[in-house]
């Protein structure tokens, strides 16, 4: 038996970004005692890159915003796979969170009559992103951290413990979510900075540890972005849902090397900026599908003529959502029109004064600055695509964030699927974050609170997660001869493969041939080996997350695999169109082994099986809210007619 | 693409290697190549040479504030700090900040940091104004959102000669980070701890330790985010703490004008 200190919870929450944060105060204030773990430092999480705002339609800046024009723009930016109920929830409930945040003190950017203001973001109809400059993630965090630090200060004042309901545990990772039966039960979990074990016993547990990116070469994402709460989902037996869509950002610094794919902020384009090629033409009016057709500027005098008068002219195609974009940008670099390092040119330097670019755009201002010595108030910027959200991720029920099939398990933003259908908007994450975040917090205090009696921690389960973390330092030579492998390399690999092979543009021989490459990379990866002892040893931390993300990239390529058409953030070039057909179709990746993961040494065997099943219809009163002749596009002939 | 060699060559690292039991600094060479920052080089060394060396990171973008770490004895952030601001032939000292004790090589136990935010206290949100109803000009939240800028990479705090060689004076000295929250806060058009008996001004005082600060400006020039912590932060603190002090008038004015005393610079 493992001798390890445990502690007693009634909410966990994994991950500490925007999502992670909400549920906890909501947790807290509805009574749970609740601990937070989370990776990085508190108020360290990948939410403070979120740059251009928060979607919220408070209607500040236009009053024809309301949540059923929020809804529409976030379902067709989805191409309609959106769960439709989170998206109407969303949409519904994000001015409140947003509005929620002042009361704790944010402090956004204004409008002239001192509301917040609101900016343009790509596939939005209306100005509807809150924001402050392009910062807005950490404002988002900061507000919600020293919430979580009132919140302990009046804990203090009525029992004298700051941690007497709500705890942060900084700088911890959790490898396994324990289970008694079929419920959760708890955490097993290590500190970073000492290599101890613990376990945090709690009948409800909230995921929120964000997304998958570092599986991938090219992105925006942080080092903590390794689909750690989608394998514990995984493993705990929850289905991941349509993982195959994978958000290409369009704009991501291309030079110098060490910072390709860092975000440049959609707010440059919200706020007037302009893709042009080699050549200097503004490419993105090639660019525009048949479904936005009617939507979109069809010349440049329109385009620029919205900023000032968008009520009597259309918007510019470069504020298309986000896959449009990025495949676009993909075309034309491969066309032989890129600029010098592989991208395009993101120019404002010709549309703002210098000094309205260095207000509203100061962290990209800085970054080209520092990073790459260019001053964007006088040269244009080069950009290119950057793996930088995934829409899939784990099963969920709309309204409660249930997990599927694992009681007490709840998961919110960016690792919860299902809200963003095959493409993210810009902006509906952040919100994204705060509505489901609250609903996970709220409805894993009120499973705690109605579960008696209270599930029980296996030991079993505790001593095979304990020999599971420590087997990097046993790792030694085989019989045969295979060395222990150095997890950089491996994670190396690893990145190149997905990067190649289940990239932007995907091929159905390629994903074959990345999912033999993956089974290879997860053999060796049992071989992990490091040096050095359990005291903040990052070697080893990065050999147990090459565990998560190799399940997520198995996910993503075999259901890239079986989706034979191209929607949103998938696209397949050996098949290029949206299929009708396939709209109603959500696919499901379960654990083929739950039996902890013994097929990952037989590179043969994958880990992941796939199950098509129906999405629910979307009810009647919503498909009202669309003109038929758009419906056509989308929808399935039966579902037309029910 | 044209990462070609003659722009990669090798240079010189002394990094710090050691717990709290002790530690010295090791020698590395290590390539570089163009466009890169310390942080590059130094997950360059834990994929090919020493894979459990200690670091703290995050984003790699500036946003975050966890790489702070000291380059040849300058507080940074190692990946803001381009390799091509140094000669090729110069040696790279990278020490863990001074002012926090070691945990492991460059990772400093940054608790002190924590201690002190639950020190400050929080918004008081304005009695009676319901969410959704807040209404302030943006020249009345410019000061309080320059500090808001902070991503808390506690540079300030580590280079504050207050504690930076006087950990006695930890107890009672909140750091610049935190006499900025405070400022904030008291800047906030909205707060209303005045209506509840608080007087943050009084407390940067009184509890936070803002007399033990005699503005040399260290913290703004390490500051990554360019805030300008004492002169726009502290000095307009200690300003109105000394008016309140000996002025009840002039505090009573500074109240009702809201917008007065602002430091601009």
């Amino acid at each position: 038996m493992t001798e390890l200190e445990r502690q007693q919870w009634d909410v966990v929450i994994v991950g500490a970004g925007g999502a992670g944060l909400r549920a906890a105060i909501e947790a807290r204030e509805r009574g749970a005692r609740t601990a937070v773990i989370c990776k990085s430092l508190f108020g360290k999480a990948h939410t403070v890159m979120a740059e251009g705002g928060i979607a919220a339609s408070m209607g500040n800046v236009n009053s024809g915003d309301n949540w059923q024009v929020h809804f529409r723009d976030t379902m067709r930016g989805g191409k309609f796979l959106n769960q439709w109920r989170m998206a109407e929830l969303h949409a519904q409930e994000a001015p409140d969170r947003v509005w929620e945040l002042e009361t704790w003190g944010a402090l956004f950017d204004r409008t002239h009559d001192g509301k917040i203001s609101q900016r343009n973001f790509g596939g939005h109809e209306y100005p509807r992103l809150a924001h402050v400059g392009d910062r807005t993630g950490l404002e988002l965090i900061r507000t919600l951290q020293q919430k979580i630090v009132s919140l302990q200060q009046e804990d203090k004042a009525e029992f004298g413990d700051y941690e007497a309901r709500l705890k942060v545990f900084q700088e911890c990772t959790v490898t396994r979510v324990l289970k008694d039966g079929n419920r959760v039960s708890g955490t097993f979990c290590y500190e970073r900075e000492t290599g101890r074990f613990f376990v945090l016993e709690a009948p409800s547990v909230v995921l929120a540890t964000g997304g998958i990116g570092k599986s991938f070469k090219v992105t925006s994402n942080s080092w903590e972005y390794t689909g750690d709460g989608q394998a514990l989902a995984l493993l705990a037996g929850a289905p991941l849902l349509n993982m195959e869509f994978v958000q290409f950002h369009p704009t991501g610094m291309v030079w110098p090397p060490s910072v390709k794919g860092i975000l440049v902020t959609e707010s440059v384009r919200g706020d007037g900026g302009v893709l042009r090629n080699s050549e200097g033409k503004r490419f993105m009016f090639n660019y525009i599908p048949d479904v936005f057709k009617e939507k979109y500027a069809q010349t440049e005098e329109e385009g620029d003529r919205w900023y000032e008068d968008p009520d009597n002219n259309r918007r510019p195609p470069e504020l298309l959502p986000r896959d449009e974009v990025a495949r676009a940008i993909n075309s034309e670099v491969k066309a032989g029109r890129g600029s010098p390092h592989g991208g395009v040119f993101l120019d404002v330097s010709t549309r703002m004064p210098a000094d309205v670019i260095r207000r509203r755009l100061p962290s990209m201002y800085h970054q080209f600055k520092e990073l790459a010595d260019v001053d964007i108030t006088a040269e244009a910027m080069e950009v290119g695509p950057t793996c930088h959200y995934v829409m899939g991720g784990i099963a969920v029920e709309s309204d409660s964030a249930a997990t599927l099939g694992v009681p007490g398990l709840f998961a919110a933003g960016e690792v919860a699927g299902g809200m963003h259908g095959s493409n993210r908007l810009g902006g509906n994450s952040l919100s994204d974050l705060l509505v489901f975040g609250r609903r996970a917090g709220w409805h894993a205090a009120d499973y705690a609170a109605a579960l008696t009696p209270r599930p029980s921690v296996d030991e079993g389960q505790i001593d095979r997660a304990a020999a599971e973390a420590l087997r990097p330092f046993s790792a030694v030579a085989q019989d045969d001869g295979a060395q222990p492998e150095n997890p950089y390399t491996l994670h190396q690999e690893l990145q190149q493969t997905m990067n190649d092979l289940v990239g932007i543009i995907r091929r159905g021989g390629e994903m074959e041939q990345a999912l033999e490459r993956l089974g290879g990379l997860r053999a060796r990866a049992q071989r992990a080996g490091v040096e050095g002892h359990r005291q903040f040893n990052p070697g080893w931390h990065l050999s147990l997350d090459l565990r998560n993300m190799l399940l997520v990239s198995e996910c993503i390529a075999r259901a890239a695999l079986e989706r034979t058409e191209s929607r949103g953030g998938h696209t397949r070039e050996d098949c290029p169109t949206m299929e009708r057909e396939w709209r109603p179709v959500n696919l499901l990746c379960r654990l083929v082994d739950p039996t902890e993961g013994l097929a990952a040494t037989d590179p043969q065997r994958g880990q992941i099986a796939l199950e098509r099943t129906a999405t629910e219809p979307i009810r009647p009163d919503l498909l009202a809210l669309f003109e038929k002749e758009e419906l056509v596009k989308y929808l399935a002939e039966e579902e037309l007619y029910q | 693409m044209s990462a070609t060699a003659s722009t990669q060559y090798t240079a010189h690292f002394r990094v710090w290697r050691g717990d709290q039991d002790g530690g010295q600094l090791e020698d590395f060479s290590v390539e570089v190549h163009e466009g890169e920052v310390v942080l590059d080089i130094i997950h360059r060394l834990q994929a090919t040479q020493v894979s459990d060396l200690a670091v703290r990171w995050n984003c790699k973008a500036g946003k975050c504030g966890s790489c702070s770490a000291e380059i040849n004895g300058r507080p940074r952030l190692l990946c803001m700090t381009r390799m091509s601001i140094f000669t090729r032939e110069e040696t790279i000292t990278v020490t863990p900040l001074r002012a926090f004790p070691v945990v492991r090589d460059l990772v400093t136990d940054v608790s002190f940091n924590y201690t002190k935010a639950r020190e400050v206290p929080s918004f008081v949100p304005p009695p009676g104004v319901a969410a959704g109803e807040y209404r302030m000009q943006q020249m009345d939240v410019d000061r309080s959102q320059e500090f808001r800028k902070c991503i808390e990479c506690f540079l300030c705090q580590d280079t504050c000669h207050v504690v930076r060689d006087h950990e006695e004076n930890k107890e009672a000295f909140a750091g610049p980070r935190f006499l900025m929250r405070v400022a904030e806060l008291d800047m906030h058009p909205l707060d209303a701890a005045a209506e509840t008996g608080l007087d943050r001004k009084k407390t940067a005082q009184d509890e936070h330790g803002l007399g033990y600060c005699n503005i040399t400006k260290c913290c703004t020039e390490v500051c990554p985010e360019g805030i300008k912590i004492t002169d726009n932060a502290l000095i307009p603190l200690k300003e109105r703490a000394v008016d309140r002090k000996y002025d009840p008038l002039v505090w009573l004015g500074s109240k009702i004008g809201r917008r007065g005393g602002g430091g601009q610079d």
